[in-house]
């Protein structure tokens, strides 16, 4: 395995993945801000919580990005179109399963059958993260397998 | 059989969804597994859209009221040597309790107790999920009926055997008790509790939870059990997961019997949020003001720096308007769901966000960076359309006319926005463009929203038509309501849009069109006068005489039909009961200043009386 490779890549990637979400938001094509998201765990201050939720969620793709390189290892192949596909994998899994579990997770996350105790809590992202606006999906879908086709494109093997 | 009238109903729920029971004994509206869902029990707008009632037979009579300081509702009949009472309720606790055992997602309870028997009781069980249209499969186990809907598996439990069909009786002997429990489950495997010690646990931990929810209020005088009410009625119509409030808990309850003015009220409104916010903060329910505030900032996210006029709880736009094939309240069709007016232009909305915001801000709430850009966008997205006609505050569904009252709230946002500049809250770069603006609608108001002819503000610029939301131009700081214009304006209004003391039309159309008086304008009409339009006796009477339009139980839909005193449209109606709070409040305020004032100049004579001046310089002691 090629680790200095695999750091940079997986760096670029993640910068990207996070640039992309950022820019989804920006745009207001979805109000999912996973940094954020990610930061509140930690701190309920929103603009603190944006700078650690970048942090983590950098060291967080540097992780991922181990299991695409694995998968060019054993497969033998590492080409744009095979990192999409484990891209579009991983975010498929994020819509479906990881969101939706979130509030079982985030300390500061309201669950759907929370009530009627009401706190100033972050809303819950539901199925396919569906209550963050109808193209939360295809934002998180799109940026997940642009991170899969960086990786698959430029990772040696 | 002739339809109950709208306050023969009163609300039950947990904070997600709500349920409507009859005076009769009746579930004739439950809607799971969220308040804006189709509807499982939808008999309200339609004979067969599905039911759960629960009665005695024979002539026995129902008395009904809530638990003290609590959403369970207590409904005991009486008659031919029998007493029975059943209790409704949807299970509520503190999350961490629910983290301790498992809760069902969503639960009904109804437990019957026959203090003097024997008694035969009737039960009808007739779900009819998706608004009466919806196949369900029925799936029976054991002693538990399930049903498959596409919401999920309803399970309906007893302690007692339920025989087949929808329809059974049962005998109860004095001391015996029935309980039942109605369970819906998304996931499996699904929870489903014994219905009696289920209800055993949960009605003390319901009934705890709702009193000490009600105990948190702050308010001490005279109608502090219609305040209580209130409060509680709004509560049921918070959506906890989100922190949204629905405008009522309803769609197309008529405004007008028979009539086509039916609407879905299941969304938020962002124009209720000043209003709402600053009441809840007067209560002292801080947390479900913040929950709102930031619910609103968190869903005008999305169409930033334009903002909808309404979004459902989890702040999306509602899909497009359907009309469903039903009878309708006393055959009062089209009933409706979702709702054309989240796409109208309503300038108001700005204001009224803002000015919620600015509230928390006076409360020492810091802005983040990110909400405090999205306030100014709001502010310059004002500055640039202020000049542009809209649908306002009553959303008629015509051409958009220059509204008198989304100028004043125009001004509102850009007054607001300048206020948090000048404590640091925010910062503004372009603060002159900002003043600029609001200067020049204050002088457009004042000159074309006036009316010399009639002394009166009036709807539009250079309109003659009177309304009442005019009221609400002293409450905002726009004017004061000691103001000789705004005092001319209310005696307007009293004239021509009071039917009877208490309740006022919206506006003078409102007569022509059938509908009824405006529930929320009758206490905008009170605080108007308590806060200094009027005599506090005045206000007091006022406010007496629209509360006595309230429901047995203390429940306000959102207009009253002045010949018949009837309810009429969605219910219940969060406004209505935020505009009940909000005079209350100013009410109140109003008596603890005269008491101030009393007690000052009480002081003062007592000072210059002889007997109690400070001897003077060679007086005798």
């Amino acid at each position: 395995m090629n680790v200095a490779a695999w750091l940079v890549w997986g760096f670029a990637a993640t910068v990207v993945l996070t640039t992309l979400l950022q820019g989804s938001q920006a745009a207001n094509l979805t109000r999912i801000n996973l940094p954020y998201l990610l930061g509140t765990m930690v701190t309920p201050d929103r603009d603190r919580a944006r700078v650690v939720g970048i942090a983590l969620h950098l060291v967080i793709g540097w992780i991922f990005s181990f299991v695409y390189v694995a998968s060019f290892h054993l497969l033998d192949l590492a080409t744009w179109w095979w990192g999409a596909l484990v891209g579009l994998v991983h975010g498929t899994f994020v819509v479906t399963a990881a969101l939706p579990a979130l509030p079982g997770l985030h300390p500061r996350m309201a669950g759907e059958t929370r009530g009627p105790t009401v706190a100033r809590s972050l809303e819950p992202p539901g199925f396919l993260g569906l209550h963050y606006g109808p193209r939360t999906p295809i934002s998180l879908l799109f940026s997940h397998l642009v991170y899969g086709a960086i990786l698959g494109a430029f990772y040696p093997l | 059989m002739d339809r109950p009238c709208i306050d023969d109903y009163a609300p039950i729920g947990d904070g997600r969804s709500l349920a409507l029971v009859s005076r009769r004994g009746s579930i004739d509206w439950l809607c799971w597994p969220r308040i804006d869902s189709p509807s499982l029990f939808g008999r309200l707008l339609d004979p067969d859209a599905g039911h759960w009632s629960i009665r005695p037979v024979g002539a026995l009579l129902p008395r009904w009221r809530y638990l003290p300081g609590t959403n369970l509702l207590s409904t005991r009949w009486e008659g031919e040597g029998a007493r029975i009472e059943v209790i409704d309720w949807m299970p509520v606790t503190s999350e961490a309790e629910k983290r301790r055992q498992l809760w069902p997602e969503n639960a009904l309870l109804r437990r019957v107790r026959c203090e003097r028997g024997p008694a035969l009781l009737e039960i009808e069980f007739a779900p009819r999920p998706g608004w009466g249209a919806a196949l369900v499969r029925s799936n029976d186990w054991g002693a538990i009926r399930r049903l498959e809907t596409r919401a999920g598996m309803l399970a309906l439990s007893s302690d007692r055997p339920m025989p087949d069909g929808e329809r059974w009786l049962l005998r109860l002997d004095s001391g015996e008790s029935c309980t039942f429990l109605l369970t819906r489950s998304a996931e499996a495997p699904a929870v489903l509790p014994p219905p009696a010690p289920f209800a055993d646990a949960t009605f003390d931990a319901s009934a705890r939870w709702w009193r000490e929810w009600a105990s948190l209020l702050r308010y001490d005088g005279p109608w502090r059990d219609q305040v209580v009410r209130s409060a509680l009625a709004v509560k049921l119509l918070t959506f906890a997961p989100s922190g949204a409030i629905v405008a009522a808990g309803t769609t197309s309850l008529p405004e007008r019997i028979g009539g086509d003015l039916n609407w879905d009220y299941r969304f938020c409104w962002v124009r209720d949020a000043a209003l709402t916010t600053r009441a809840l903060l007067s209560l002292g329910y801080e947390p479900e003001a913040e929950a709102f505030a930031s619910w609103m900032l968190h869903t005008t996210r999305l169409t930033r720096p334009e903002m909808k006029v309404l979004y459902d709880v989890y702040g999306r736009s509602p899909a497009d308007e359907k009309v469903l094939p039903r009878r309708g309240y006393r055959d009062s069709r089209p009933v409706r769901i979702n709702n054309a007016a989240a796409a109208q232009l309503q300038l108001d909305a700005y204001g009224e966000v803002i000015d919620a915001v600015a509230q928390l801000v006076r409360r020492g709430r810091r802005l983040d960076g990110e909400t405090a850009r999205m306030l100014a966008d709001f502010g310059r997205f004002v500055c640039r359309n202020w000049e542009r006609p809209d649908s306002g505050i009553w959303e008629p569904r015509g051409a958009p006319r220059h509204h008198t009252h989304s100028k004043v709230l125009c001004w509102v946002a850009l007054e607001r926005l300048l206020e948090m500049h000048d404590r640091g809250a925010l910062r503004l770069r372009d603060v002159e463009r900002f003043r600029a603006n609001r200067d020049w609608l204050a002088r457009l108001i004042h000159t074309r929203g006036w009316n010399p002819r009639l002394q009166s503000f009036v709807q539009t610029l250079d309109g003659d038509v009177v309304d009442a939301s005019a009221l609400l131009f002293g409450w905002y700081g726009f004017t004061t309501t000691h103001d000789e214009r705004m005092r001319a304006t209310a005696r307007r209004i009293l004239e021509r849009l009071s039917p009877a003391p208490g309740l006022l039309y919206r506006y003078e159309q409102s007569r022509a069109a059938g509908e009824g008086a405006f529930i929320l304008c009758s206490y905008w009409y009170a605080k108007h006068l308590a806060r200094g339009g009027g005599a506090l006796d005045e206000a007091e009477a006022w406010f007496a005489a629209a509360t006595a339009h309230a429901s047995d139980l203390g429940l306000l839909a959102e207009e009253i039909d002045p010949a018949s005193g009837m309810q009429l449209g969605n219910f219940p109606q969060a406004f209505s009961h935020i505009g009940l709070i909000g005079a209350a409040l100013a009410i109140e305020e109003r008596r603890h200043a005269e008491r101030r004032r009393h007690a000052s100049a009480r002081a003062a004579r007592h000072a210059l009386s002889p007997a109690s001046a400070p001897p003077q310089e060679g007086a005798k002691p």
